[in-house]
């Protein structure tokens, strides 16, 4: 089939109120954006929706990648365009579409016509009732259903004419840059990528930050968490992705403090530089991965504790879900295949054999004081000696 | 400083290798097969590398098979004689002792039907002689053996081992990976009664994607790659001309004054033995002052740690590159398997390094290496899980 245009849909912008606008334009320029590296389209709002026209010679399935890839998209169908106006060739071009895009044409359909030029001598109805006899002519098994119908086959009439039928589900969600920035801890497991990936979809730009403590990870398990990034940055904008060498504080820490809440101490510590990058980098809130009860750091108790240092809100678009449910998710966006490469990420040379699993915050605060000023130094330096990757 | 000690990985390509194959790939780029000048320009480059590989063997130019390398040399030549000689019998031996390019094909053979033995080796990495000799069978096809192993560095008496078996059967095909030994010994199948002998060129400073079997006339091979009939039908595909060309120029330079390059090798691994042994709680596996093992690998055991794999890492922050393992194994998590074979005491399982030399290895790499490890070392027991 020979589609030359999508039609793009979206849900949620559509209730939008007088910023309706405002999320239409972005919903656009994100379009834009996602295509232009494929080529020259042309993408514009009109009458509550996005046309796109695709240049000659484009990728059909490249296409198609990266308006699935495109968060605000809630579904895009391609399109055939008539440049012949004359009657007997639109018939003859409807006839055409359905005879090549279904291969069984036993199913109930319904003709939608819209005539955006009034000049067109013959009126929408007539257009439809017109249509859907010819089809009926044409081919045997097709039946019409007009309150109910299995297909709905759109033939709209301007300078040009587009015919359409089948709709693509996209990502949904809303177009990246409506909403804030957050900052991401990135791990190299499977549940931070879809925490991102679930934040991002509500429109939040996305940053980074991955706790790296060579030589304990390798350079492979570093590799792995920029080709996270690289997957997540599919659906997003650009990723700055901070790199930060985390092994001297943890073995401060690990020197220093009770082994058992050695977990607990090294989150609040991340939770604590994760901040420092994302006020950099005027984020709103940070994201993790954590789930209730998924791991000793991840109770309530753990949590609690955890959360105690963070200034600014913490997003954990996963909290209640099961794992089962959080790899069917990756798979999904398509994380899962790297996260499960078997790269150790977080030392767990430094995970104590029987991690606390209902810390107490004062006990946690307490062990944190026999920290003393050189744990300050060692967060200086990590800050300042952090690698920022842009993806 | 940089120390780099993982040449049983890979070794860097000698200059004169790679500008050879640069101007193969940009000026002399025939094909052999092609009937006009470039074609028979291309064609004579092959026959050069034949002959100058075989004398290094001292054998037949037409006994060499160029393929892509140790890996599919060991293919071919396993799976192509147990295919070929299926009439003859249903039974091959090899060794628990092998690299996986020969450990897998065999498993592929017991899937299509051969009774498959493993012979085991003694804690020295030496083949159980008996064993073998009770193993072979009057339906017995092959046997493979390798050489030297990649891991410890173990010289397998392969002269004696072939004499057993075709003393018994001279018809039985043997078959060595010689990977790890070709260059770093002297090796000569006329000699040792080798009919297959598997090589691979970038663990000699050639490039990888080159390397040869090694087919003893008339030995019968079933082709694992069918195409267009090239290198008498044994191996179809364009030759890899520049790859080739790499080959025989790192041939040409490894085999000059040959025996004094052995005896450097020998050199480096004597003064980084001597260095390590005087190290708290070091152990280097499988020497005995009896038993000579291969001039470029020392396999490496440090008590007190838990995962070799960090002390790697640390010593990689000063620039001294080594192995865990074998490189190969490596991509698979588990325990070294050639370390199980020769029961090596379960603490170094999981902490033994190889540390493993080239021609361009300097005493000064070696002594750097040991200075960063005696660095390294008590930092990487310090945290390590207990």
């Amino acid at each position: 089939m020979n589609y030359k245009a999508f039609l793009v849909k979206y849900a949620e912008i559509g209730v939008k109120g007088n910023n309706r606008h405002i999320f239409e334009k972005a919903l656009r320029d994100r379009i834009l954006q996602k295509l232009s590296p494929l080529g020259d389209y042309h993408v514009v709002r009109e009458q509550g929706r996005i046309f796109i026209e695709c240049p000659d010679g484009y990728d059909y399935e490249d296409t198609v990648e990266a308006l699935k890839h495109t968060f605000g998209v809630w579904g895009f169908s391609p399109v055939v365009v008539i440049e012949q106006m004359d009657w007997e060739n639109l018939v003859e071009s409807v006839c055409e579409y359905v005879g090549q895009c279904y291969e069984n044409k036993n199913f109930t359909f319904k003709i939608e016509a819209k005539r955006g030029d009034k000049q067109y001598p013959i009126t929408s109805p007539e257009i439809c009732s017109k249509l859907g006899e010819a089809l009926l002519k044409r081919f045997l098994d097709l039946r019409v259903d007009v309150h109910n119908p299995e297909k709905r086959i759109t033939l709209e009439v301007r300078k040009r004419a587009y015919i359409y039928s089948e709709t693509i589900k996209g990502s949904g969600g809303m177009p990246i840059g409506t909403a804030g920035s957050a900052m991401l801890l990135l791990s190299g497991g499977i549940d931070s990528p879809v925490a991102g990936y679930q934040i991002a979809k509500r429109g939040v730009v996305l940053n980074a930050v991955y706790f790296h403590a060579p030589p304990y990870t390798s350079e492979r398990a570093k590799q792995k968490v920029v080709d996270l990034a690289k997957q997540l940055s599919k659906y997003t904008d650009t990723i700055r992705l901070y790199i930060v060498n985390f092994t001297k504080i943890q073995m401060e820490i690990y020197e220093t403090c009770p082994h058992e809440q050695l977990t607990i101490l090294m989150r609040r510590f991340m939770m604590r530089i994760a901040q420092i990058f994302a006020e950099k980098e005027n984020c709103l809130g940070l994201v993790t991965g954590e789930s209730i009860g998924q791991v000793a750091s991840q109770t309530m108790h753990s949590l609690f504790a955890t959360n105690a240092v963070c200034t600014m809100p913490v997003y954990r678009p996963l909290i209640g879900l099961d794992k089962e449910e959080i790899v069917v998710a990756a798979k999904k966006i398509g994380t899962y295949e790297t996260s499960i490469l078997p790269y150790e990420d977080c030392c767990t040379i430094f995970v104590a054999k029987h991690p606390v699993t209902h810390p107490n915050l004062s006990s946690i605060e307490k062990s944190e004081l026999l920290l003393d000023e050189h744990i300050k130094e060692l967060i200086t330096e990590a800050v300042e000696s952090t690698e920022l990757i842009i993806i | 400083m940089e120390a780099y000690l993982d040449n049983a990985a890979t070794t860097k390509v000698f200059s004169r290798a790679a500008q050879k194959m640069l101007q193969m790939m940009q000026k002399d780029y025939g094909n052999p097969s092609s009937l006009h000048k470039k074609g028979v320009e291309a064609e004579q480059q092959l026959k050069e590398t034949r002959e100058i590989i075989a004398r290094s063997l001292k054998v037949l130019p037409k006994e060499i098979i160029f393929t892509s390398g140790g890996t599919e040399a060991n293919n071919l030549a396993i799976i192509g004689t147990a295919m070929a000689n299926r009439r003859a019998g249903n039974h091959i031996i090899t060794s628990c002792f092998e690299h996986a390019s020969v450990h897998q094909p065999f498993l592929y053979l017991k899937e299509q039907g051969f009774d498959v033995d493993f012979v085991s080796v003694d804690s020295n990495g030496h083949i159980d002689l008996n064993q073998l000799i009770s193993l072979i069978r009057d339906d017995t096809i092959l046997v493979s053996i390798v050489y030297v192993n990649n891991e410890i560095g173990a010289i397998q008496n392969i002269e004696s081992l072939v004499h057993s078996v075709k003393s018994i059967n001279k018809n039985i095909v043997f078959h060595t990976d010689a990977v790890q030994a070709y260059g770093k010994l002297k090796i000569f199948p006329n000699k040792e009664g080798i009919d297959l002998l598997s090589v691979s060129g970038h663990k000699i400073h050639g490039p990888k994607g080159s390397g040869f079997l090694y087919i003893r006339e008339k030995s019968k091979i079933k082709p694992q790659i069918l195409g267009g009939g090239q290198q008498e039908g044994i191996r179809s595909g364009t030759e890899n001309v520049p790859a080739i060309v790499g080959l025989k120029e790192a041939v040409l330079e490894y085999f000059t004054d040959h025996e004094k390059k052995i005896m450097k090798l020998y050199e480096c691994k004597q003064r980084l033995i001597e260095q390590l042994l005087q190290i708290e709680g070091v152990v280097v596996h499988a020497i005995s002052s009896d038993v000579q093992t291969a001039p470029h690998i020392v396999s490496v055991g440090f008590e007190g740690i838990s995962r070799s794999e960090v002390l790697l890492h640390m010593l990689e922050e000063q620039g001294v590159f080594v192995s865990s393992g074998s490189a190969c194994s490596s991509n698979h998590p588990g325990i070294s398997s050639s370390l199980m074979a020769i029961s090596v005491d379960k603490k170094f399982l999981n902490s033994t390094l190889r540390f493993s030399f080239s021609l361009e290895t300097t005493v000064e790499e070696i002594d750097y290496a040991v200075a960063v490890l005696k660095e390294v070392l008590p930092k990487a027991r310090r945290f390590t899980r207990h």
